[in-house]
């Protein structure tokens, strides 16, 4: 389980750098985010969350069942706040989302 | 390597749960002691330093679904207390499990003001999760926590900045030591008194699954039980480290299962479909025991039984873990939903961690470490166990609170950080870095140990269990590879930080086979099996298990229990 990173879409703001709780993701010469690390990743997905453009995914490793679901969250807009989108690209070609409005609470 | 020397008068030491709220509580308690200490000059002044950034960093970087450790309507302290007295068979610190159970409303109202959602009846009250839990969305509980810190006056935080050792003279802490993972910088910072937060331990044993998922761990891999290898070398007295905690998990996602069990009311079944939980018991150590016993007596796999759940329940746990364990919702989404299918559960490797089971620094009631000025919160500090999230935070504000009054009481430490001690640290760090050969890496050391603490500490491979012949064997093995870490080298100083971390882990270990070897009984079945003393012992061990660094040699304390109802504990020097 981890993540990766298109460095098509990085814009070398850090953020993704700065946030991470394992320290990582490191900066590359060209100015573009990379994961340094990729099987310390604790799957947190905090530097999903920090990126602007949208340029990380989140996935399962295959030796723990991981079936190439690729994920990530956008901020859309709500009636009353943001929510959040979570985009579950899966393997044949389909697309899940689930929308979280961070001002409802969990009910379980 | 650049050298910064750094004074403060309070020093946090990790900027998770703990210690944010220990920022924060002293930040506004900081203007009385510039009024009572008179001439003293400006306002108290607060350090923050954490390895990484304290916006995700610790045990809550994913968030978390509920806070489990509340009093509901009906409810009293003294209840909790009892309940964790009992979870834990009677080895818990009452004093401790008092004071956080006091204050676990008070912080949480307080989160709640901070930002925190918490689900409310139409009454404008909490709604309650079985007796001591109420329902939030914590997703963003760390952001709102490090946002509030950025808001304290007098605060300073230190991102990416890892500390790994202590300044202590005369047994009396005035400082600690670190290096800027990002920054090439050296730091020694002086401080009058420290708070340690730094968590528990993961990563000492074998995880479940040691391939390219080895960090999908329940408990945050970059915990790496520094705060104990410190104060462990520094002599600090320790208890419970034989207590581990084995966390009954999802299978392979490790995610949790209490919102299953708790939240829809599933229920733990074997293969067969026979609910097993209630032959076992329903302790934390006992739902894991149960699972471990069916298994191996040919019962397994076993599994939450989720089938024939509400499509709403569905939808609902399925974003409920998007707000803690993402991890678990894709594995629905690939795999089938669990309306559909049971979910499959299995015990984790052991971590020590002072937050659910009572391993950590010994404390006095004002979380007073036996180091003069170093004060403990969170899951680095002992005796309290189910402390959970509000406790964490009860306990960085009671230490807060006791440290603001030790620096108000006493002037700076008479003894500061010498230029040698500087030197000495850094060029310990330059050996790693200017090192060439040498074939081992953190990496295949810490491996080693890992394999060496499952296979003879009683890891997953042998069911938790363990004798002392095979903890005599950890032991050497755990010896040997500790003599391996001096000819390690590192490229840069991230790769300086795995090697200390190396040696966090190692210290600890030691200590872990240390008191496991010394509770002659099995006491928490599932948490820990002692194959030579498979019975408990309440004659002789309803008592705590301590120890401390003496000569270099681990010395084995036992303390009788505190008092029932005892509401205070003070060391005596």
């Amino acid at each position: 389980m981890s993540i990766s990173i298109d460095q098509g879409k990085c814009i070398g703001c850090g953020r993704c750098h700065d946030v991470c709780p394992g320290t990582l993701i490191k900066i590359n010469e060209g100015k573009k985010a990379f994961i340094k690390y990729p099987k310390d990743c604790w799957g947190c997905t905090s530097c999903i969350k920090e990126c602007p453009v949208h340029a990380i995914r989140f996935f399962l490793g295959e030796d723990i069942g991981g079936k190439g679901c690729k994920v990530h969250t956008e901020k859309v807009k709500g009636q009353k706040n943001d929510i959040v989108r979570w985009i579950f690209e899966l393997n044949d070609g389909s697309v899940k989302t689930i929308n979280i409005d961070p001002k409802e609470s969990n009910k379980y | 390597m650049k050298i910064e020397r750094l004074k403060t008068d309070l020093l946090i030491i990790g900027g998770g749960t703990a210690g944010c709220y220990a920022a924060i509580t002293a930040a506004s308690n900081a203007d009385g002691v510039q009024d009572a200490a008179e001439n003293k000059g400006a306002c108290l002044k607060i350090l923050v330093v954490e390895k990484a950034n304290i916006k995700r960093s610790g045990c809550l970087a994913a968030g978390v679904n509920a806070l489990n450790a509340y009093i509901t309507e009906g409810r009293t302290p003294r209840d909790y207390v009892e309940y964790a007295k009992k979870d834990a068979d009677g080895i818990v610190r009452e004093d401790l499990l008092y004071s956080i159970s006091e204050k676990f409303n008070e912080v949480t109202a307080h989160l709640e003001k901070l930002g925190l959602v918490i689900l409310k009846d139409k009454d404008g009250k909490y709604v309650t999760r079985g007796n001591r839990n109420i329902k939030i969305n914590g997703e963003n509980i760390k952001p709102i926590l490090a946002a509030a810190v950025a808001k304290a006056p007098n605060v300073q935080v230190l991102n990416h900045v890892n500390i790994f050792d202590f300044s202590v003279h005369d047994n009396r802490i005035d400082g600690a030591f670190g290096f800027g993972i990002e920054n090439d910088t050296f730091y020694a910072i002086e401080a009058c008194a420290v708070i340690v937060a730094t968590g528990g331990a993961a990563g000492l044993y074998r995880p479940n699954n040691p391939g390219f998922s080895r960090h999908k761990m329940w408990y945050p891999p970059f915990n790496t039980g520094a705060g104990y290898a410190m104060g462990i070398r520094h002599g600090a007295e320790m208890t419970t480290f034989e207590m581990r905690f084995i966390a009954l998990r999802c299978k392979d996602t490790i995610a949790p299962t209490g919102t299953l069990a708790q939240g829809v009311g599933a229920k733990q079944v074997n293969a067969l479909g026979e609910v097993y939980e209630t032959k076992y018991g329903i302790s934390t150590s006992e739902r894991v025991y149960g699972t471990v016993a069916e298994n191996l007596e040919g019962r397994g796999p076993c599994y939450l039984r989720t089938v024939g759940i509400t499509p709403e329940q569905e939808e609902s746990l399925l974003k409920a873990y998007l707000n803690m364990a993402p991890s678990q919702t894709i594995r629905w989404i690939e795999n089938g939903t669990p309306s559909k299918a049971n979910v499959e559960i299995e015990g984790t490797e052991p971590y020590i961690v002072g937050g659910h089971t009572a391993s950590g620094y010994w404390v006095d009631t004002k979380r007073a470490t036996t180091i003069e000025g170093l004060y403990a919160a969170g899951d680095v500090a002992g005796g309290a166990p189910q402390k959970y999230v509000t406790g964490a935070l009860a306990e960085g504000e009671i230490a807060a609170k006791s440290a603001v009054e030790f620096i108000q009481n006493k002037v700076a430490a008479d003894t500061t950080i010498k230029e040698e001690e500087v030197t000495e640290h850094v060029a310990e760090i330059e050996k790693f870095l200017n090192n060439k050969s040498g074939k081992d890496t953190a990496e295949s050391l810490e491996e080693t140990m890992q394999t060496a603490m499952d296979a003879f500490a009683g890891g997953i491979k042998t069911g938790y269990r363990y004798s002392e012949n095979q903890l005599a064997i950890a032991r050497k093995e755990i010896e040997k590879i500790e003599a391996r870490t001096d000819s390690l080298r590192a490229a840069d100083l991230q790769e300086v930080m795995y090697i200390y971390e190396l040696k966090e882990r190692l210290t600890v270990c030691k200590s872990v086979i240390a008191h496991l070897a010394a509770r002659h009984e099995t006491r928490w079945h599932g948490f820990a099996e002692n194959l030579d003393y498979p019975e408990k012992d309440n004659i002789n061990f309803r008592k705590y298990v301590n120890s401390r660094l003496e000569n270099g040699q681990i010395k084995i304390i036992l303390r009788e229990l505190t008092a029932e109802g005892q509401r205070n504990y003070e060391h005596q020097h």
